[in-house]
């Protein structure tokens, strides 16, 4: 079980900026016990985003965000209003933006911060992964996490220390930024890179008081 | 001195880097540096270089100052969290030094203790922004710092052989805004490339210093191929080398590096020499090079 919690609307729409047509994909896993997926989380959101003016090409909720097959079949049914729209909206987990970022082509941005993987997650079995940092930045990088791709977990850009595109750790893998660089570039969102990121706050990482006193907490984490 | 005054004085400036011993005694790397003094406008104290374990920037620092050289305090993300870093930068100040040099730093992993944690609390761009934060009397939490805030000149680095540049540029240009008011790059070996560099950050005016890496052999220079990030020896340096042979291999070595200083010299504001355990030659190089 994965806890997340929404973003404030302010700051969703902050990172969502001038575009006016937006999809918008919830996960019905984890996130729907959250309240920060599922029907109610969407409808919510949408509503909120209408609000604010926005166009929404469409809708979807997908059981298990964090499951790229089923993402990927899911998706194929929406091709077209995802094609519409500027951006993705994710209603999930930072696994699940990140699977959405490797199966479709488009910015995506996260709707909630993931303050910690407690438990078993739905589904995952593959490459991407969630610390829960409590503060999630895929938004400005392409969908890919810097919090984990990352050697140094850098949010500001690549250290100077990637050779070929691969880490300085380890010649196997690749450089976390060269992914990020050729993701944004892809996306057409290069001047992302130019954003200024403060220092972490690590506080975010614990989940807040709130989180610990709900029963499904006290079910996953207790014995 | 602060590093930024000599700059505005228009002057060429030269820095070179001393790699503090690992252990205590600490004559030898004096010793060394005595014949520089004229020629050296400060020298860059390395912190703990390749995340290999030796004695401290800041100690090294303070003793450089007592024996009237211009240290420049080098300063990475790699073992303290922010408010370790932002406590050093104050003791810096009390300790006389002038000149911070910001960096991310290696990852442990590459030194001689891989087991350790790799901390990176902050990143070379928001140590810069930390430092500014408390020359202008602010901790990174907002709070003010008592009394006198302390002043240094900020500097960071930068890889002109970086592929892709870009990346390195716009983090550059993040580094500009945090607080940096001098740049070092890695080794140059390619006079072309780096003045392409130069000229696509001539716009962000701010001076910028060539790195120069001594070639100690034909085997350095293939390894630094193969394994230092945006740094390529040409083939025809190699052959160079080579072709010295052993006898005349650290006259032909030096030669190079002073030739490498003339043809980047009206392309930058200044050189900064790793000698890497030559520090004996760098008066040498200097001369040949018209330094």
């Amino acid at each position: 079980m994965l806890f997340t919690q929404n973003k404030p609307t302010e700051e969703v729409l902050e990172s969502l900026g001038a575009e006016s047509k937006i999809f918008l994909l919830a996960c019905n896993g984890c996130a729907e016990v959250c309240e920060t997926g599922g029907e109610k989380a969407l409808s919510t959101i949408k509503a909120e985003l209408e609000k604010a003016g926005k166009n929404l090409t469409g809708t979807a909720l997908v059981d298990f965000l964090c499951n790229k097959v089923l993402v990927a079949a899911r998706l194929a049914r929406e091709m077209d209003k995802i094609e519409q729209a500027e951006s993705i909206l994710v209603l999930s987990c930072g696994v699940g933006v990140q699977a959405v970022a490797k199966v479709v082509d488009k910015v995506v941005h996260p709707a909630a911060n993931t303050v910690s993987l407690g438990g078993l997650q739905g589904l995952w079995p593959a490459d991407e992964r969630c610390q829960a940092c409590g503060d999630c930045a895929l938004d400005y990088t392409g969908g890919i996490c810097p919090i984990t791709f990352c050697a140094k977990s850098l949010l500001n850009g690549p250290c100077g220390g990637a050779q070929d595109g691969k880490c300085e750790v380890d010649s196997e893998k690749d450089c976390g930024w060269q992914l990020i660089y050729e993701r944004l570039e892809k996306i057409g969102r290069l001047e992302n890179l130019k954003k200024f990121h403060k220092a972490r706050d690590h506080s975010k990482m614990l989940p807040s008081r709130d989180l610990r006193e709900t029963s499904f907490y006290d079910i996953e984490t207790k014995t | 001195m602060k590093l930024t005054e000599r700059f505005k004085e228009g002057k060429f400036v030269i820095t070179c880097e001393v790699g503090p011993p690992k252990g205590i005694e600490v004559e030898k790397i004096i010793d060394e540096l005595e014949p520089l003094r004229s020629k050296i406008d400060a020298f860059n104290v390395t912190d703990l270089q390749s995340s290999v374990l030796r004695l401290g920037s800041l100690a090294t620092c303070r003793l450089l100052k007592e024996k009237d050289f211009e240290p420049i305090c080098q300063l990475t993300c790699r073992d303290r969290n922010r408010l370790s870093l932002q406590s050093d930068i104050l003791s810096a100040a009390v300790l006389g030094i002038e000149n911070l040099l910001c960096l991310t730093g290696d990852h442990p992993q590459l030194g001689d203790h891989p087991e350790a944690m790799p901390v990176f609390d902050l990143d070379s761009v928001q140590l810069l922004s930390a430092a500014k934060g408390l020359m202008n009397g602010k901790d990174m939490a907002g709070n003010d710092l008592e009394g006198q805030p302390p002043q240094f000149a900020l500097g960071a680095t930068v890889n002109p052989g970086a592929e892709p540049l870009e990346p390195q540029i716009i983090k550059m240009e993040k580094k500009i805004d945090a607080g940096a008011e001098f740049f070092q790059t890695q080794a140059v070996y390619e006079v072309d490339k780096f003045a392409n560099f130069c000229e696509k950050v001539e716009h962000l005016k701010v001076p910028v210093m060539a790195g120069i890496v001594f070639l100690k052999s034909p085997g350095m220079a293939r390894f630094m191929n193969a394994n230092v990030a945006g740094v390529y020896v040409p083939d025809s340096i190699i052959d160079e080398l080579t072709s010295a042979g052993k006898e005349k291999r650290v006259e032909k070595s030096l030669e190079i590096s002073a030739r490498l200083i003339r043809e980047l010299k009206d392309l930058c504001q200044g050189i900064h020499i790793m000698a890497l355990g030559w520090e004996r030659h760098v008066a040498a190089v200097l001369e040949m090079a018209g330094l």
